[in-house]
């Protein structure tokens, strides 16, 4: 009796054929459930509510660069109809002033961006613009980075970072949607 | 020559012990760079695309707002205007508040700070709905927000 367990004992192997069945079960459920990651997105900042109305700020015409989106997803910029691929530049040239012209901005330091869309526009023509915006300033940011530190910007220290974004902080004013054209 | 021919025939198996290895490999792979499906979409949401995109790092940090038309099965309840939909279910902007605090009482206090919206919005979508959400969200607190896009192809 005690020999033949022994001998049972010996040839007990655990049948591991069916492991990769139960693997690939397990691999195909994760794959219906999950969805890969995209998590991608334009990062952004709002600004805290209050219930009062914002103080009256008066800055310098030459130092605000406006953007209005109307209803038909149209460009405005300072009063020009603008074609949104032509955006980046402009807003690259206003804040820097390389040709020190007397109606752009005085120092990429008192220039501000201000953004105003109707209610009727496309949430898409609204974030081409966001996006054309801040990769200007990104570009900005880059060349400054470039330039003092022989570096791209991603690649600074935080003590870096903070010295390019005090020469070219990202003053991008909202205002409250006007409301002509929601449906 | 025959007894060696009748020597391999005898022997033909590959071994499988190393199968479910292979296979667990893979699914670790896949367990590792999805996510949980949370939600089941009620709305119509294609992303617009963008340059200056930024990763969203954890995934416990995020809560997930939908903006979009709701898809043809929920239009008789729902009509076909665009939806806020919150969780796997439509909602309208007052309930913005009550989503965030649930989402936020199941993170850690210290990393409270850091929790980040995540607006996925369908880009045909007017700014009417998407200015209200974010109105909302001011006033709810969470000033950290993400417009989800997809990376442009260029």
């Amino acid at each position: 009796m005690a020999k033949k367990s022994a001998k049972d004992r010996m040839s007990n192997e655990i049948n591991a054929g069916s492991m990769a069945d139960i693997a690939f079960l397990l691999l195909i459920f994760f794959l219906v459930t999950t969805t890969i990651v995209e998590d991608k997105g334009v990062l952004v900042r709002l600004p805290p509510w209050s219930e009062e109305p914002p103080e009256v700020l008066k800055f310098k015409t030459r130092n605000v660069y406006s953007i209005l989106v109307n209803a038909n997803n149209d460009l405005l910029v300072r009063g020009e109809p603008t074609r949104l691929e032509d955006l980046k530049e402009g807003v690259m040239e206003f804040i820097m002033n390389p040709n020190r012209r007397e109606d752009y901005a005085e120092s990429s330091v008192d220039a501000i961006v201000s953004l105003k869309n109707d209610r009727g526009t496309k949430y898409e023509t609204y974030l081409a613009v966001y996006n054309e915006v801040t990769a200007a300033y990104n570009t900005l940011n880059d060349r400054e980075a470039q330039r003092r530190f022989g570096k791209d910007y991603d690649n600074l220290t935080i003590e870096q970072k903070k010295q390019v974004r005090e020469l070219i902080p990202k003053k991008l004013s909202e205002a409250e949607p006007s409301n002509f054209g929601e449906e | 020559m025959s007894k060696f021919s009748k020597k391999n025939k005898a022997k033909p198996e590959i071994s499988t012990a190393s199968l479910p290895d292979i296979i667990f490999m893979l699914l670790f792979f896949f367990m590792v760079v999805t996510v949980l499906r949370d939600a089941s979409l009620k709305v119509n949401v294609t992303t617009p695309q963008a340059t200056e995109l930024d990763k969203l790092e954890k995934k416990s940090l995020v809560n997930y707002l939908y903006i979009g038309t709701p898809t043809e099965e929920n239009q008789a309840a729902a009509g076909t205007k665009p939806r806020l939909q919150l969780g796997d279910k439509f909602a309208t902007t007052a309930d913005i508040p009550l989503f965030l605090e649930n989402h936020r009482i199941k993170v850690d206090e210290r990393q409270r700070g850091l929790i980040t919206s995540s607006l996925r919005i369908d880009k045909d979508v007017t700014m009417g709905i998407v200015t209200d959400v974010k109105t909302a969200l001011r006033k709810a607190g969470q000033f950290k927000v993400n417009y989800s896009a997809k990376p442009k192809q260029s």
